[in-house]
């Protein structure tokens, strides 16, 4: 029987981190996702036994994070922007050491202390990297209080099938909105020993270490291009999108995140008007939908890139298009959701202004 | 022995050694722990952290824990602590060790966990984490290298070099009116209520090795009791950013490190365990 609830996205992504059976989530309050640490405070050891931490700072956190993850457990994390900044150190270490876990930004606006209001801005820093060193997280973007649950199932999938950090990049809006939401059956804790994790040196195996210190060159760069070979091997097999009336499109609008959403009903509202668009959301933004859209380029009028920052997504549509098709941009800022009827307007100035 | 080894050359003495009947299980008074691999040691000539580390792998053999213990190596010159002790390890960044044991001992709580810190990664960078490490009364042990300096950066200034002491970064001495004052941070960590055994030892003479050993042995056990944080400091030497031989450098430690960081107990627990 299915088992639906009206919840907030925060809360959804919590309960769901106690299903996806979470060993232990390490945090610090930040709006606008304290409801995560507040809900598994409240509801996590009791039913599953999951350690629930209220760290002095996001620094301590991700640290927590780094020596509970290389014991193999399942551990997670979540902050917000100013908060996810200054875990970034940590971050670098942990996908160098190649330890599973997941990462939760709920986004606010910034730069700096900002808003706490939803913003798209930290697209760069969850995509690019972020921390110091060539290193890449698998970032995937929910749209629905739904996803913010579902997705925290697959992150722990992903985390371990390549040993690698997992973002969900959210935003205010989808942290605090309630929905209907499905949730999926409580899965048990599993005691999975895995062999390169610090779980007590035994007698029949070699030591574990758990680093990212490689101080000889050679062994250094070694590491990078198996680091690197495994971010191929992602974009190859986990790059996930979702189309919406792309197939007879003349004109494609992307967004991802709340922002995909809103970008469907400006897109309805335009084909009212006689335009045919369609809207290409990426769940996955690492890996990224390269080819979708570099296929989509060579055979529609133009697109156009919505987000709530000043367009950092769009560079990366931009480097799919390859100039094949004109790429325009409308973004707000600081906190400010755009309307459907704001992004239809700026289509009709950008897109088809141009013709 | 008779008169003839005794005025036996050294080469007779080495083939003596080489001999298999000498080399009986009896006659071993002292041989490397199992807990230690065959690497060897990068330190400094006279440097404490092969000292520390030797004891840290004797107790560990003798309470027979090597399944069951994670070490946490920290940033500084034992960084690489986890080529020498042959346990699971897990080297934390700068300054985050006893986060990183936090998260390694809340999610096993049955295992012995603890961080070997210098004073730059435990007292400046890493406060915030030893002291709110300690004020939770994590199950950890915390072992704390002091010896006033950044020794792997080259000799710089750390929160507990003495006043007027030189280094490369107070070239005149430590000026407590602008640089701040020498951090008894083991003080500090003993008053909260978090912590239950704080210590302080040396390494620099054999006696106090043997009592730093017993330190390290009591921080181990105490685990087992899930009462609170146990802290041991050692106060040490750094021959080479100091600019002394091995020698000179306990000596100035004696003279001058001790007063200020005096040897001893500064918590204990109530109840002992055997």
């Amino acid at each position: 029987m299915k088992e639906l609830k009206l919840m907030k996205g925060n809360e959804a992504l919590a309960e769901a981190a106690i299903r996806a059976g979470c060993d232990g989530y390490f945090g610090y309050p930040i709006t606008p996702q304290s409801e995560v640490l507040e809900y598994l405070s409240r509801e996590a050891t009791a039913r599953t036994g999951m350690v629930v931490l209220q760290a002095e700072s996001e620094v301590a956190s991700i640290n927590m994070v780094y020596g509970a993850a290389g014991t193999g457990k399942k551990i997670m994390t979540s902050s917000s922007s100013p908060g996810v900044s200054l875990m970034q150190e940590g971050i670098s270490y942990i996908a160098c050491a190649e330890l599973p876990c997941l990462l939760v930004n709920v986004n606010r606006g910034g730069p700096g202390l900002g808003t706490i209001q939803p913003s798209q801005g930290d697209y760069f820093q969850s995509v690019k990297g972020g921390g110091h060193g060539d290193y890449k997280l698998i970032v995937l973007a929910p749209s629905t209080v739904q996803e913010m649950s579902d997705f925290v199932k697959l992150s722990f999938e992903l985390a371990f099938k390549y040993r690698n950090p997992v973002m969900i990049l959210t935003d205010g809006a989808l942290g605090q909105m309630m929905e209907k939401v499905e949730l999926f059956p409580q899965q048990p804790r599993t005691n999975e020993i895995y062999p390169w994790a610090t779980t007590g040196k035994k007698h029949e195996r070699e030591r574990s270490i758990i680093t990212s210190l490689h101080i000889q060159p050679d062994k250094m760069e070694e590491i990078n291009i198996h680091l690197q070979e495994k971010y191929r091997t992602i974009e190859k097999n986990e790059v996930r999108f979702e189309e919406v009336d792309c197939e007879d499109a003349d004109f494609i609008i992307l967004g991802y995140g709340l922002v995909a959403r809103i970008c469907q009903k400006a897109a309805q509202l335009a084909r009212e008007k006689g335009y045919k668009v369609g809207v290409l959301r990426p769940i996955t933004l690492f890996p990224y939908p390269t080819d979708v859209i570099r296929a989509y380029s060579e055979k529609v009028k133009g697109m156009m890139v919505v987000e709530m920052n000043a367009g950092q997504m769009v560079e990366d549509v931009r480097l799919s298009v390859e100039g094949r098709t004109t790429v325009d941009f409308y973004g707000r800022m600081g906190g400010i959701v755009p309307t459907p009827e704001e992004i239809l307007e700026a289509f009709e100035n950008k897109v088809l202004g141009r013709k | 022995m008779n008169e003839k080894q005794m005025t036996a050359p050294d080469s007779h003495y080495e083939q003596m050694i080489a001999e298999e009947s000498i080399c009986t299980t009896e006659n071993i008074v002292y041989e490397k722990p199992h807990t230690l691999t065959d690497t060897p040691f990068h330190y400094c000539p006279g440097c404490g952290h092969g000292v520390a580390h030797r004891l840290i792998a004797e107790v560990i053999e003798e309470m027979d824990i090597q399944e069951e213990t994670i070490g946490v190596a920290p940033v500084g010159c034992s960084v690489f602590a986890y080529n020498y002790l042959n346990i699971d390890m897990s080297e934390a960044a700068h300054g985050r060790a006893s986060a990183v044991a936090t998260g390694i001992k809340r999610v096993l709580p049955e295992k012995y966990v603890f961080s070997y810190q210098g004073d730059g990664d435990l007292a400046a960078i890493g406060t915030a984490e030893t002291i709110h490490t300690c004020n939770r009364g994590e199950n950890i042990l915390i072992i704390f290298i002091n010896n006033g300096i950044y020794g792997m950066t080259g000799g710089q200034m750390a929160p507990t070099t003495l006043s007027n002491m030189k280094s490369t970064t107070s070239p005149f001495g430590r000026d407590t009116n602008s640089m701040g004052y020498p951090l008894k941070i083991t003080e500090l960590i003993a008053a909260l209520p978090g912590t239950y055994y704080v210590t302080r030892q040396s390494v620099h003479k054999p006696l106090n090795v043997r009592k730093a050993k017993k330190a390290i042995l009591n921080g181990f056990q105490y685990q087992k009791l899930n009462r609170g944080t146990c802290f041991v400091e050692i106060v040490s030497n750094c021959p080479s950013n100091w600019k002394m031989t091995p020698v000179e450098s306990n000596k100035w430690l004696e003279d001058n490190m001790l007063p200020f960081y005096q040897l001893g107990d500064i918590k204990v627990p109530k109840e002992e365990i055997k």
